[in-house]
């Protein structure tokens, strides 16, 4: 068996699995884009000049970028501790990452309803000790989503950079110690840089799933703070209006792909020559 | 294409009145380090000249590595006190300390370009753009890779990344250049021409290097002293021609190439040195010291081959093995009593039909035997 017929062989079923299951939906879904309720571009027409479906589209890539960088800014914090602490700061940090990742992102958005509403704890505690005399509006709103969503995906986040930074180096920081350069200088200009990869990678990985978010943004939103993907379960079961939603849905995957495209030409390593 | 590059650049580099008036004295007063109940090493002390090359031999876990990182700051002494130029230096950090470091796997930056890796050490001292600009292609120029400058690590070969990283360590003129095992990466032709390398920027700086590696014969061709470790201990400290031709311990003596050790019986002390017996035949050293262990050692590029028994000193022995490799020949032979010798002969000077098995006396000069 040549080595490409072994390749075929051993890829085939994933391929035929992904083409039956992903490729041929989403034709469907383009399909419809443009046959429903009649042939043509119409819905594209009315997606992009609806004012509601453009504020939501705003709305989603704001939050997205928003919890992307909170996400992986923190990420960087824990990955950090994880990576090069002490055995039981490693620990806790593996107790803090996992455990949430057991628990469903349902739960965890109720927790945070609990935690962050007009009657939950934060605002009882903060007016029983007087320091507030009415409650702050922590959810329903963008802050509650992005908190919510930025504490979903911190885990996504961590992963790919504790591989950059397993896979660092350690001599060229010594090197860089040896020559004089600050812990802060380290840090800033060899340490931080060595792991860009990663960090590409993470806020990828974290923008990517931000911008399909449905449960998160629904709860904690309330309502007010409408994302794309509930702008699209909209469409489909409460106007219905099948080929708009089909539209929305289609310049959703248009946008991964470019910014999919975009990040692929950053991350590229330079070429030798 | 390399060597004639360097033949060229070591030629124009001369006489620019370059040298390295920062270079440092570093003191090590009875320095030791603990890792638990294990002492990597123990007690060292000694004092690192002023431009000296100082290498630091020995087998892998001997402590010479340890020692060079806590030279660094790497690593804490759990004792002892080290001084730089008189001033006690124990406590402080490597950052503040800012020798210049040379790893074994080059330790670039490898998002950096070389001229950036270069430049970071001078930046990092503040140096004005022009003075980096000057700096840098001075350094690029001085290691033979002009025209690589603004490649990334990753597009270079093993001996030109170590180059950059020589280039680097130096740039900003270091009172002190440590270099940890630099070359055990590169293939031996690579690392000859390294070593060369190494030499001419140690004598065209002026800096005090202080260089750690497992190879002997990198060791003698490079230092102007050797330290050898072994077990945590500093074994002997002296010039290269001392610590191969004087050792001060068997472990030295062994270590630093192939040595035949002939047990000498009835030893004593005479007026020339000492004289022993060996398989019957009477043995003389010119060197009398240590002579009670009765254990006489002698290199073999030192022994000379007869047909017949020579005047002074020699054994005979049966030829076991003949070993041609090359400019020289190795010829293992064993005595009566069971002794095993090893002969280094140039080939040019081999005597005619060598047999396997065929009985030879091996002499060597009175002055050349040592007592271990």
């Amino acid at each position: 068996m040549s080595n490409a017929t072994r390749t075929f062989v051993l890829l085939g079923p994933l391929l035929a699995f992904i083409g039956l299951t992903y490729l041929v939906p989403f034709l469907g879904v383009m399909r419809w884009s443009v046959t429903l309720p009649e042939p043509g571009l119409g819905q594209y027409q009315a997606a992009l000049s609806d004012p509601l479906i453009l504020s939501v589209l705003v709305r989603t890539l704001r939050i997205c970028t928003l919890v992307t960088l909170f996400s992986v800014l923190a990420a960087y914090a824990v990955t950090l501790i994880w990576v090069r602490g002490s055995p039981a700061q490693r620990l806790a940090i593996e107790l803090c990452i996992l455990i949430p990742f057991w628990i469903s992102v349902l739960t965890r958005a109720f927790g945070w309803l609990a935690l962050l509403s007009n009657r939950g704890i934060l605002n009882e505690w903060l007016q029983s000790l007087g320091i507030l005399s009415e409650p702050l509006t922590l959810v329903r709103n963008e802050f509650g989503v992005i908190v919510g969503m930025t504490h979903y995906l911190i885990p996504f986040a961590v992963f790919p950079l504790a591989s950059a930074m397993r896979n660092l180096d350690e001599r060229a920081l010594m090197a860089a110690r040896g020559m004089g350069a600050s812990r802060a200088r380290v840090f800033r200009n060899v340490f931080v840089p060595m792991t860009a990869a990663g960090i590409l990678g993470a806020a990828l990985v974290v923008f990517v799933f931000a911008l399909g978010f449905f449960v998160t943004p629904a709860i904690l939103g309330g309502g007010r703070s409408v994302m794309v993907a509930e702008l699209i379960y909209l469409y489909i079961f409460q106007i219905p209006n099948w080929g708009l939603a089909a539209a929305v849905s289609v310049i959703l995957m248009v946008a991964v792909g470019v910014l999919l495209a975009l990040l692929m030409r950053v991350m590229r390593p330079p070429v030798p020559r | 294409m390399v060597a004639s590059l360097d033949l060229t650049l070591s030629g124009s580099w001369k006489g620019r009145g370059l040298q390295n008036i920062k270079a440092a004295e570093i003191g090590a007063e009875g320095i030791g380090k603990r890792f638990g109940s294990f002492a990597a090493l123990d007690d060292i002390s000694l004092t690192i000249g002023r431009g000296e090359f100082l290498t630091l031999l020995g087998p892998s876990g001997s402590g010479k590595t340890t020692f060079l990182m806590i030279l660094a700051g790497f690593e804490p002494a759990t004792f002892g006190r080290l001084t730089l130029d008189g001033r006690d230096v124990t406590k402080m950090p490597a950052e503040e300390r800012a020798f210049g470091m040379v790893f074994q796997g080059y330790a670039l930056f490898p998002h950096m370009t070389v001229e950036q890796n270069i430049a970071f050490p001078l930046k990092v001292q503040r140096r004005s753009a022009a003075e980096v600009r000057r700096r840098v292609a001075e350094m690029v120029e001085m290691v033979g890779l002009g025209g690589h400058g603004h490649k990334r690590p990753a597009g270079l070969s093993g001996g030109q990344q170590q180059r950059v990283a020589l280039a680097r360590a130096l740039a900003y003129e270091p009172p002190v250049l440590l270099l940890d095992e630099p070359f055990s990466a590169l293939d031996k032709n690579l690392r000859g021409q390294m070593q060369d390398e190494v030499r001419r920027l140690h004598r065209e700086t002026g800096t005090t290097f202080v260089f750690v590696t497992h190879d002997q014969s990198e060791a003698l061709a490079l230092s102007s002293r050797v330290a050898i470790f072994d077990h945590g201990k500093l074994q002997q400290l002296a010039s290269p021609q001392e610590v191969y031709e004087r050792p001060a311990n068997r472990f030295v003596a062994e270590f630093l190439g192939d040595i035949n050790i002939l047990p000498l019986t009835d030893v004593a002390p005479d007026a020339a040195g000492a004289c022993g017996r060996f398989e019957g035949g009477v043995i003389r050293a010119a060197a009398g010291a240590g002579c009670v262990s009765g254990l006489l050692a002698v290199r073999p590029e030192y022994m000379r081959l007869s047909e017949a028994a020579p005047d002074g000193n020699a054994v005979c022995a049966r030829i076991d093995e003949v070993i041609y490799l090359g400019a020289e020949t190795r010829l293992e032979l064993r005595t009566r009593g069971g002794i095993a010798l090893t002969l280094s002969v140039a080939t040019a000077a081999l005597p005619q039909g060598l047999r396997q098995g065929a009985e030879i006396w091996a002499g060597w000069p009175e002055e050349q035997g040592f007592f271990l």
